[in-house]
């Protein structure tokens, strides 16, 4: 591979290098978070973490561990930047995206550290190309304070499920609600729109239903134009994990396969539009 | 009204109002007695259709308690709710349909697959039944073709193309695109289909003629029967007339009316603005309101003397331009050189004969009977 003749000089610069074989399982799952243009970096010894904010209600996080990468060294406990997604994922792809099978572009993801650009070597078919993308002083990501201790409700479906209820939502509705509970309607989605409301109810005992621990009652509305950019996560995974807590913060978490097998988690957080407690 | 459809059926009721909504903007909604009538019209009143879903169709078919209950909601709405199409019968195991009075809602809930059930609570609003005049045994020249070799004739004309020309000889149908006279015929692209009587299933020509319809709102039809596998009957007779398209089995009917250009047209472009009708988009009740009189909603041109919809305005004898197809009938005045007849939503009488293609219940009905020969007036 080309990219092996770089010198043990250049390498020892790096403060991270991570590598691919394929370097979709890095973009695909960037794509499901790609709602903004800007995304903090996280990197840590247990592997690659990317952060993407909305108008500090809504956040989604993407993680790809360690043992996605083939190559993944780090030379400091944490090294975070952020840099321009869309840039990013144009260059990830920079080789048409095609799905022709046995043909995938290799990457090696290359960063000095603070003030240097991150440095891409994407190689498909003996066409080598460098990418050297701008990187900018990593804001904070929200915390959400979201911990399991305070979880009220959990369920986790089946993504297929889902996929239909997401793509058929009322648009013109302008909020998401979503009502969790023990008894009926269980676990519901409800849009308020021109032409008037719609439900969409999963009964707990439904097979698509893989967990369902809801211990009260709760209904809360979320913003859907916040919400709606999860669409491309969920239609990536193949499970989704839907929780709420007692402040009515909702996580979304999705179980995403890539193209070899391997697992890797999406989540977004979303603060809640109102509060309605029945 | 409490309606409830099973398996793939299903997936013909929303089929049924997909194609609905390549005719007009609001979709009709009336059960009555002899099933489910669902309606649209398109803004220029030029085309009409509706589909009859008998109570063999549903599993449970309930009629509203108080026999007039009739609704108008936008079509899109209504789509909405059967949006993926293609897996709808796969899917959906049940649909109910009902009429929620308290709140003013119709409720359609899906039962789907794995327990999923999608309740949908559709705002309307009342409405003026709409049914327009046409009666399919009067016309002259009926034809009947398997859906596959109206959609393949079809085929042969760009999506653009407003209006086909349909003639008609003993042995012969010939299709052909549809030009202005002035400006651009010199340059059009001409498009001459013949078929010949053999291949149809059925071709019965009493009178050779040449009538010209809008190509678009015949499309939607197409693809409900082809999907469908049903035959498709033509009905036609003089320009003038409106062409009738249908699809028949034993559960449900469709008729699609077409309106067709009058032999002595003007060539004016049909779109016109200046119309009578305020505003382009006025609801149906506007016009239907009054079920005294006979009156025709036609587009205006711009030498209209008047707004020929005035409700009040007594039916006149027809002036030389035939314009809808019930001849019996006195028409109110309409405008010389409109282009395309408009069809006919005139009032009705109480009558005691009904037609299976026609639903006469009530008083404010606003169609006409056109079976009825001896109706001389309509007040």
């Amino acid at each position: 591979m080309p990219l092996s003749t770089q010198s043990q000089a250049d390498i020892d610069q790096y403060i991270l290098i991570a590598s691919l074989d394929n370097a979709r399982n890095l973009s695909n799952i960037l794509k499901a978070i790609s709602f903004r243009d800007h995304a903090i970096f996280n990197a840590t010894q247990n592997g690659l973490k990317v952060t993407v904010e909305d108008s500090k209600c809504l956040q989604a996080n993407a993680f790809i561990q360690v043992d996605i990468f083939q190559e993944y060294i780090i030379k400091e406990d944490a090294v975070g930047f952020q840099v321009n997604l869309t840039v990013l994922l144009d260059c990830l792809t920079i080789f048409g995206g095609s799905t022709v099978p046995g043909v995938c572009t290799a990457l090696r993801m290359c960063y000095n550290g603070y003030g240097y650009p991150l440095t891409l070597f994407l190689e498909e078919g003996g066409v080598v190309t460098v990418c050297k993308i701008n990187t900018q002083e990593p804001e904070e990501p929200i915390d959400f304070d979201f911990c399991s201790t305070n979880v009220t409700n959990k369920v986790i479906l089946q993504s297929d499920s889902l996929k239909e209820a997401f793509s058929e939502l009322d648009m013109t509705s302008e909020v998401l609600q979503i009502t969790m509970s023990p008894s009926h309607p269980y676990f519901r989605l409800s849009t308020f729109g021109n032409s008037g409301n719609a439900h969409y109810d999963y009964p707990k005992d439904s097979d698509m239903m893989e967990l369902f621990q809801c211990t009260k009652i709760q209904t809360n509305r979320y913003k859907m134009s916040l919400l709606k950019p999860s669409t491309k996560a969920l239609a990536l995974s193949c499970k989704v994990s839907v929780r709420t807590d007692s402040r009515g913060f909702l996580s979304l978490q999705y179980l995403v396969r890539n193209d070899d097998g391997q697992i890797c988690f999406v989540e977004y957080y979303c603060c809640p539009d109102e509060v309605e407690e029945e | 009204m409490d309606c409830v459809v099973t398996g793939g059926n299903v997936k013909v009721l929303a089929k049924a109002i997909h194609s609905l909504s390549r005719i007009g903007e609001e979709l009709y909604l009336e059960p009555v007695e002899d099933g489910l009538a669902l309606r649209s019209v398109n803004s220029s009143r030029s085309a009409f259709a509706c589909f009859l879903l008998s109570p063999l169709f549903f599993q449970r078919y309930q009629a509203a308690s108080d026999q007039s209950f009739r609704c108008k909601m936008p079509i899109k709405s209504v789509q909405a709710v059967f949006k993926s199409l293609a897996s709808l019968d796969r899917s959906v195991e049940k649909c109910r349909i009902q009429l929620n009075s308290e709140k003013s809602r119709l409720t359609i809930t899906l039962h789907c697959k794995h327990g999923l059930l999608k309740t949908h609570n559709l705002s309307f609003q009342d409405c003026e039944s709409l049914q327009a005049v046409f009666d399919k045994e009067s016309c002259a020249n009926v034809l009947q073709a398997q859906p596959r070799l109206m959609v393949d004739t079809v085929l042969h004309f760009p999506p653009s193309l407003d209006e086909v020309n349909l003639s008609v000889s003993s042995d012969r149908v010939w299709l052909r695109n549809h030009v202005e006279d002035d400006a651009d015929s010199l340059r059009a692209m001409m498009t001459e289909l013949c078929l010949s009587s053999e291949e149809f299933d059925h071709f019965a020509v009493g009178t050779q003629t040449s009538v010209t319809f809008c190509l678009k709102e015949l499309r939607g039809l197409l693809v409900f029967a082809e999907s469908s596998g049903l035959p498709v009957s033509m009905y036609f007779d003089e320009p003038g007339s409106p062409v009738i398209l249908s699809v028949t089995d034993s559960v449900l009917e469709a008729n699609f009316v077409l309106a067709t250009l009058s032999e002595d047209s003007h060539p004016k472009n049909h779109v016109n603005s200046d119309t009578k009708h305020p505003d382009t988009e006025q609801p149906p009740d506007d016009f239907m309101s009054d079920d005294m009189d006979s009156f025709l909603i036609a587009m205006e041109t711009s030498e209209l003397p008047g707004p020929s919809h005035a409700p009040a305005s007594p039916p006149r004898p027809s002036n030389n331009r035939k314009h809808s197809f019930s001849e019996e009938e006195a028409l109110a005045e309409g405008p010389p050189n409109k282009k395309f007849c408009s069809l006919f939503f005139g009032s009705v009488l109480p009558t005691s004969s009904q037609l299976p293609n026609q639903t006469m219940q009530s008083q404010e009905v606003l169609a006409s009977d056109s079976e009825d020969e001896n109706q001389t007036e309509t007040s």
